[in-house]
């Protein structure tokens, strides 16, 4: 519900931004809009119908990106009771870049157990929304970020369609981004596969180049009739994810916690619109806070001079 | 600290998956160690014959085409409807414990034999195949009914010893 208040968001920022729009601003996000990805890039296909939900991959991230201690131990599984308003479920924070939730769908003997963390998109609406440019898309497939350059404006926590960019809080004055970066630093630029994906005891997740992924999840849902869902999430959704899922025929993606409704356009076609405000905003704001502070003391003086008589 | 601490689950988890001790052993008639996870967990006994009792000879169950036994998955058949016995039918003899490594990648996506592209690793194969027919007939399925943890891996699950102390705000168990 709130996603989608989220992308109206945007979506309306394009036509109240498109009025306003200085055209400068709108050609670099141009430019990007027709990048397709890497072609040789990497990816993981998660098949969440061999998910048993024993967290290891938690505990492979939080020790691969030297996290802080977690305030449950990590085989602990009451964590998936654990919900937050609305009765939404657990999500990826600044001190935790994956999350595994469980879902318990009616009419299915078993729960879904989903794992979750950056999808690493191919055209990543956190980068094109991020107007001092901390982030990038390495060709390996990983959308990473340098902490110091990001000053902590938070436009691509709005920008995600996924909820992903959390903020660590630990420096106030400098809260900076902190997600999923695909375990670049360690090991995707060394062509291994993420911490998790090989920590994993139950095989759930493939790690390949990504159009050998696609490939390989068509000929799953081909093999096993009947057993699986015919999207395989993140191929096509909002242009396409380096990160894909699988889920079974008898758990829709809409019922386990994906946002089905997202398009196949990349956000970035809404974001570009949404960015070009950005500078007007930083122009505008001033002048805007000047007239607010003028007609505030105006006020005061007005006040002070009713007083007075 | 960090480093320190990184370094040494680096190496339990290279070690669980990559451990160049023998896994399971060749013969019948035994009980064996599986111990694909070694590190975190200590081995498994695994008692092979009561569970050729279980599953009335029908070796095809866990081995699929390579233990002489007619194939049974559909697409198996395919190829496989008269296989003879392999010369190394055991689990480790087609699944690697490491098939991240850069050797076995270039195997995998690079075979023709696309049903074999995407095979588990040795301990994805032992949970897959194991796990879903322990939950079927009701044989234990917990983490911890099968495996003790060892130190290890107790620090790498953050639990046991090195369990974080709890919020005065938890819950504890069962959630709300
Ligand atoms: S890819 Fe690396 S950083 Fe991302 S969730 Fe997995 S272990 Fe954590
Ligand atoms: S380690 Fe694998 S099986 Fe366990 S919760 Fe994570 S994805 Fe699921």
């Amino acid at each position: 519900m709130k996603k989608v208040n989220r992308r109206s968001f945007l979506k309306g920022g394009l036509v109240t931004g498109a009025a306003a729009l200085a055209v400068g601003s709108a050609k670099k996000a141009n430019a990007s809009g027709s990048f397709g990805g890497y072609p040789d890039s990497m990816g993981v296909l998660v098949d969440m119908t061999k998910c048993i939900g024993c967290r290891t991959c938690e505990a492979a991230c939080n020790k691969e990106q030297n996290l802080p201690k977690p305030d449950k131990p990590f085989d602990d599984k009451s964590v998936f009771e654990e919900h937050r308003h609305g009765g939404l479920p657990r999500r990826t924070t600044e001190k935790a870049y994956t999350v595994v939730n469980r879902y318990e769908i009616k009419g299915r003997e078993h729960p879904l157990f989903r794992k979750f963390q950056c999808n690493h998109c191919q055209e990543p609406a956190c980068l094109t929304s991020c107007f001092v440019n901390a982030y990038t898309k390495t060709p390996e497939g990983a959308v990473i970020y340098d902490e110091t350059v990001c000053v902590g404006c938070r436009t691509c926590m709005v920008a995600c369609p996924f909820y992903v960019p959390a903020y660590t809080f630990s420096s106030a004055i400098n809260p900076v981004v902190k997600k999923c970066i695909m375990c670049y630093d360690t090991r995707l630029k060394f062509g291994r596969p993420p911490a998790c994906v090989e920590a994993c005891p139950s095989g759930v997740m493939v790690f390949g180049k990504r159009t050998d992924l696609i490939s390989l999840a068509h000929k799953r849902i081909e093999d096993h009739p009947g057993e699986y869902n015919h999207h395989v999430y993140g191929e096509k959704d909002v242009g396409g994810t380096s990160w894909m899922y699988l889920t079974s025929e008898d758990a829709p993606f809409d019922e386990i916690g994906f946002d089905t409704h997202l398009g196949t356009e990349p956000i970035i076609n809404y974001v570009k619109e949404f960015l070009a405000i950005v500078p007007m905003v930083l122009t505008i704001w001033p002048a805007l806070f000047t007239g607010f502070h003028l007609l505030a003391t105006r006020k005061d003086t007005i006040k002070n001079d009713e007083g007075e008589k | 600290m960090g480093m320190k601490k990184k370094k040494l689950i680096g190496f339990a988890l290279m070690a669980a998956l990559a451990s160049p001790l023998g896994l399971v052993g060749v013969a019948t008639s035994e009980v064996l160690e599986l111990d694909s996870l070694k590190n975190l967990y200590g081995g498994v006994s695994f008692d092979h014959d009561m569970h050729i009792e279980m599953v009335s000879d029908n070796c095809s169950k866990c081995h699929h085409h390579t233990a002489g036994t007619e194939a049974e998955g559909p697409l198996c058949i395919t190829c496989h409807a008269n296989s003879p016995e392999t010369d190394d039918p055991t689990c480790s003899g087609c699944h690697e414990r490491d098939v991240f490594s850069a050797e076995n990648m270039k195997k995998s996506w690079g075979t023709d034999l696309l049903h074999h592209r995407s095979k588990p690793s040795l301990k994805a194969a032992f949970h897959q195949n194991c796990l879903i027919c322990h939950i079927d007939n009701d044989a234990p399925s917990g983490c911890s009914d099968c495996h003790t943890m060892t130190e290890v891996g107790e620090k790498f699950y953050d639990t046991g010893k090195h369990a974080p102390v709890p919020k005065a705000d938890a819950h504890g168990h069962g959630g709300h």
